[in-house]
């Protein structure tokens, strides 16, 4: 299970860059939407992964006993998805305004901040 | 000790900016709001820099979860002293922007989303858990790109696109080093990460991570192969908000690269060298972009980009002396760079162009303005006694004691440089003959009435008092930075003030 998570964060990475780095708007994009996946993927593996050991009290217990998941990676991504979410979001609604104003899908005609005086 | 008012700046703005939501529509209301608001948290936080000052450091732990398991707030004096500097130039920025941001710009909710950015900023410096520091920084860049596309002209949203893509990396990069320390370290409280790091075996994984974080923070402070995206999108808003994106965005970078690199990880003599050649990098790439420009603002831009090269080269040497010369002209550069951007947006309301060729006769024309802009840009310069001279003092004597002449080397080309382009662009703008009156654009500002101009006024006094006092009471500052570097030095108290007195003498290697 380590090993095939560990397959597709690097995937998810090396895609994520690679998309980045095309000159299309909405590869930009993709890029951007695969990197954040990687990267919450990759706390979900760090976290260390434990089956069906749910973070639970038992009813007669007092404190976790045994091999249980641990909690903190999964708040944390749930954190960053809800963050990469809004911030995606953001990205689109920007993207489609430029496209509206420049009507073009090419990063390379965004030049107008640099070449005006 | 324990202190639950500490967090009373963040508060104090997220108060504001739900007030304001209120008002949406009511432009006057906003600003009056604003402006009270702003002020208040200045209060607050210099209580707080008092505080601090008296005491050392000050912790709450939210919601009494005892560290390292809840989430921390810890205030030093390093932390204190950047909260102070951002109520100044926060309020000063506000002042400004009650005329110098339009009414369409403040019924999209300008003033709200500048109250969220600086709510991101204190709760920034006063995280005491790294994953905390990262959902400052989301909250920090999220209302940044909101305020850097507000209005969305061409030229502002195309910036925007290479701003929000190169942030968005940056925070990738951070998440991505924040899950490798907590797979090694299974903590995420940087006071614990701190007792932690040392018995990690693997030292390799950990200087791999450390570099991480120093891309993630060096995009979001714009080092020198990642900065490409600033001079490109900072001189596309309205000048009030370059201003506090200028003076306070790329500072709090250095600000958690200083704290991620004196607490959890130290230095060792590569990452040192990386530090100093890529500072050196940074202050000549920027000074040699800042001589292509004629555009004010981008010419700032690029001036921007150059100083980041001082404040990294002070942490590269990583002595008590630099690391005090890094804080001290931190002190100076937020003051000064904030005053910076708004003198240009003062130009522009008076002229209606940036580009230094059209510009002119500003001196015959407003000769007091240009005497209060003189103490701005020269203070940039560290022409002695203003103040930018004398943290340099400080960074120009530890290059000899570390033995890094191609910094000092670099340091005194980019000050040349800067006082170069200063100098020209003061003989462009002020001295040189105004063009004609035919060519000669609208005049916004000699229309205005005193108190619009006040306002506009105002702020660039306050901070250009700021940073006279900061240049003539250089002793003061002086103070007030070796003891921050002694602190970040010496982390044991911070992490007594955070953990409890005997978590430091606990073996490590359990």
């Amino acid at each position: 299970m380590e090993l095939l998570l560990l397959i597709l964060i690097g995937i998810l990475y090396a895609t994520g860059i690679f998309m980045m780095l095309r000159r299309s708007m909405v590869k930009l994009l993709i890029g951007l939407i695969l990197l954040g996946n990687g990267a919450n993927m990759l706390i979900f593996l760090l976290g260390g992964i434990t089956r069906g050991k749910p973070p639970i009290i038992g009813e007669t217990d007092k404190v976790l006993t045994g091999v249980y998941a641990d909690p903190v990676p999964q708040s944390l991504i749930l954190t960053a998805i809800v963050i990469s979410f809004g911030l995606q979001a953001f990205a689109i609604v920007l993207l489609k305004r430029v496209h509206a104003l420049i009507q073009t899908d090419d990063l390379n005609d965004l030049n107008t901040p640099d070449t005006s005086i | 000790m324990t202190d639950r008012y500490l967090i009373l700046p963040i508060i104090g703005h997220m108060f504001t900016a739900v007030l304001l939501i209120f008002f949406w529509r009511k432009v006057n209301t906003q600003r009056i709001i604003s402006v009270l608001g702003s002020l208040a948290v200045m209060g607050l936080s210099v209580g707080l820099f008092i505080k601090t000052y008296r005491a050392g450091y000050l912790t709450m732990q939210a919601g009494n979860w005892q560290a390292p398991f809840g989430i921390t707030f810890v205030a030093d004096v390093f932390s204190s002293t950047m909260i102070l500097l951002t109520g100044f130039t926060g309020l000063a920025v506000c002042v400004y922007s009650t005329v110098g941001i339009s009414r369409q710009r403040i019924q999209y909710g300008f003033f709200p989303i500048f109250h969220f950015l600086l709510l991101g900023l204190n709760g920034a410096f006063l995280a005491g858990d790294i994953f905390n520091l990262y959902v400052w920084f989301e909250v920090i860049i999220i209302s940044s790109f909101v305020l850097m596309t507000l209005g969305g002209r061409k030229p502002q949203v195309e910036g925007g696109i290479k701003y929000v893509t190169l942030n968005l990396l940056a925070s990738v990069m951070f998440l991505t080093a924040i899950a490798i320390l907590y797979g090694l370290t299974g903590s995420l409280n940087m006071a614990d990460l701190s007792l932690k790091m040392s018995a990690i075996p693997n030292k390799g994984l950990v200087e791999i991570t450390g570099l991480l974080f120093f891309i993630g923070f060096g995009i979001k402070s714009a080092v020198f192969p990642l900065y490409f995206w600033l001079p490109s999108s900072y001189h596309t808003p309205p000048s009030a908000i370059a201003a506090i994106f200028g003076g306070l965005l790329t500072k709090v970078g250095i600000y958690a690269l200083i704290r991620v690199y004196t607490l959890i990880f130290v230095p060792d003599p590569f990452t040192k060298q990386v530090f100093l050649v890529i500072a050196s990098l940074t202050l000549l790439t920027g000074a040699f972009g800042a001589l292509t420009k004629r555009n004010m603002r981008m010419m700032f831009s690029y001036l921007i980009v150059c100083h980041i090269g001082f404040l990294l080269g002070g942490i590269g040497m990583y002595t008590r002396l630099a690391l005090a010369g890094t804080v001290f002209y931190l002190v100076h550069d937020i003051i000064v760079k904030t005053n910076l951007f708004l003198v240009s947006g003062l130009i522009y309301k008076i002229r209606g162009t940036m580009n230094m060729d059209e510009l002119g006769g500003m001196y015959e024309d407003y000769p007091r303005l240009s005497l209060l802009f003189s103490v701005v840009f020269f203070s940039l310069v560290g022409i002695p006694p203003l103040s930018g001279f004398w943290p340099k003092i400080y960074l120009f004597r530890e290059t000899f004691t570390t033995g890094a002449w191609y910094l000092l080397a670099a340091m005194i080309i980019a000050s040349l440089v800067t006082l170069y382009v200063m100098a020209k662009m003061w003989g462009d703008v002020f001295w040189k003959k105004g063009q004609e009156m035919e060519n000669k654009l609208t005049d916004d500002f000699s229309g205005m009435n005193w108190k619009k101009r006040g306002m506009l006024i105002t702020p660039v006094v306050f901070l250009a008092v700021l940073s006279l006092y900061i240049g003539f009471f250089a002793q003061r500052i002086n103070v007030l930075s070796e003891r921050i570097a002694n602190d970040l030095l010496h982390p044991e108290p911070y992490i007594q003030a955070v953990l409890g007195a005997d978590a430091v003498k606990t073996p490590q290697s359990e």
